[in-house]
């Protein structure tokens, strides 16, 4: 079966792939992006979070036919444009959020946290505690970081209120 | 989960009349809508299909509309909209509806898929029943088929839909009173229920609705209870719920159930947490409803 995705913003074609393959499968084996993580393949890490049409989901739940000619945003999609002059990729806020939080330990949930985290923000601009811990219920971190993960999505948060919006990009 | 290469069709219909022809000609499909079911199954190789057969490009299963009076909420509606977008008029499926895995499944997972899995414990059982609502399955051959919820399970996993039927959407009036669900779980999030209730107050008619969940071979009524609690209620003073009245109205919805000891918890323990469950939900839903301002009668 070929399928074909819109990927981070450019169309990506797979050839051969098994009707009951996952999302998942797809973008980390054959579209080499492995920044979605590959945990229990039954949505209850939520290691696997992307962006399916603007939405939220867990990738190894979507079956990769389903996502024909649909839009899917990854991890890798959510940095700001091409590299700076250092090499250095422009993390997204919620990215650097991360890392100025010191909000990961071993980073294999990072990923799933930071596409959550992200849709949270944008929704929300102001979570109480309360409605980080539900946003993030669907993500387990098995070092159990969670303050530091908590830290990090209020810090987000935080700086996209003083952007004001107008420097952040969704 | 590998490209395996065994065979298996992954069927992709844009309409509801292709959808229904292509199960009318492949009865063993398995419909997929939002995957948070069928996907885990497949994933593990538990299952293995003859044909996935993929309802995401058949628009008018993810919108609802009223007729009648009544809601007609397409079958795969996911969680995260209903509970947006209808939890006032149907908030016991609403609470249900949050309680549902996590944002990631709410925002894939629908009643229509609930429905079809027809797993003892699914969220959305409890409600259904206590609501009265009503599933509208179709089929090529034989056109649309109304089966009230009570009459829809049949046994653990097993339903009243015909191989070659899907199911369209289900029907709800909206709430006429309050309505109340409960899950026990150990965790409040990523949890299927150890057991659960769900409780809706039909004022109109002095009546109380009921839904017992993850206790029995299938999600099912509680009808001595109802009974009772309809008679005992004071529909026409509003007056305070008898302790003694509540309890009973525990017991009865306990004595309903059937369950067994499995993983997430013991019979005994599951009886005794409806009887809570239950005598909580009813406690709720009368004092909404004493507190809620009568309409003032034309009468």
């Amino acid at each position: 079966m070929r399928v074909t995705i819109t990927v981070n913003g450019s169309a990506e074609t797979v050839d051969d792939v098994w009707e009951g393959e996952s999302l998942l499968y797809a973008l980390r084996e054959r579209m080499g992006l492995p920044g979605s993580k590959n945990a229990c393949e039954q949505g209850e890490c939520g290691s696997c979070t992307v962006y399916l049409d603007g939405v939220p989901v867990c990738s190894c739940l979507v079956a990769v036919g389903q996502a024909q000619g649909r839009d899917v945003r990854t991890v890798e999609g959510l940095t700001e444009g091409p590299p700076g002059d250092a090499g250095e990729a422009r993390l997204d806020p919620v990215q650097q959020a991360f890392v100025d939080a010191g909000a990961v330990q071993c980073g294999f949930c990072t990923p799933g946290l930071i596409v959550a985290s992200h849709d949270l923000v944008e929704r929300n601009p102001e979570p109480s505690d309360a409605e980080i811990r539900e946003a993030l219920a669907g993500n387990l971190c098995r070092c159990t970081g969670y303050e530091k993960i908590l830290d990090a999505v209020r810090l987000a948060a935080a700086r996209k209120r003083t952007a004001g919006g107008k420097a952040v990009r969704s | 989960m590998t490209g395996t290469g065994e065979e298996m069709e992954f069927m992709r219909p844009a309409t509801w009349a292709d959808a229904l022809a292509a199960k009318a000609e492949h009865p063993g499909a398995l419909p997929i809508q939002g995957g948070t079911d069928v996907m885990v199954e497949i994933n593990f190789d538990v299952r293995r299909p003859e044909a996935l057969l993929d309802l995401n490009r058949v628009a008018e299963l993810t919108e609802w509309d009223t007729s009648g009076g009544r809601l007609r909420v397409g079958a795969g509606v996911p969680y995260a909209r209903l509970i947006r977008e209808l939890g006032d008029r149907l908030p016991g499926l609403a609470q249900a509806a949050r309680t549902v895995g996590s944002p990631q499944i709410r925002n894939r997972g629908s009643v229509g898929g609930n429905l079809g899995a027809a797993s003892p414990a699914g969220d959305s059982h409890p409600p259904l029943l206590a609501g009265d609502a009503v599933v509208e399955a179709e089929s090529a051959a034989r056109g649309v088929r109304m089966i009230p919820a009570a009459e829809f399970y049949l046994g653990v996993k097993r339903s009243a839909l015909e191989p070659d039927e899907l199911i369209r959407a289900f029907w709800s009036a909206p709430a006429s009173g309050p309505q109340y669900f409960s899950k026990i779980g150990t965790r409040n999030a990523m949890v299927i229920a150890v057991c659960s209730f769900a409780l809706a107050l039909h004022p109109e008619e002095r009546r109380v609705g009921t839904g017992v969940g993850s206790a029995a071979p299938t999600p099912r009524r509680a009808p001595a209870a109802e009974a009772f609690a309809s008679a005992e209620l004071d529909w026409e003073g509003r007056g305070p719920l008898p302790d003694a009245a509540s309890r009973r109205f525990g017991e009865l919805v306990a004595d309903a159930a059937a369950p067994i000891d499995d993983v997430r918890g013991t019979a005994g323990y599951r009886r005794h947490a409806l009887a809570v469950m239950a005598r909580r939900t009813l406690a709720w839903a009368w004092n909404d409803h004493r507190a809620a301002t009568p309409e003032r009668r034309a009468s």
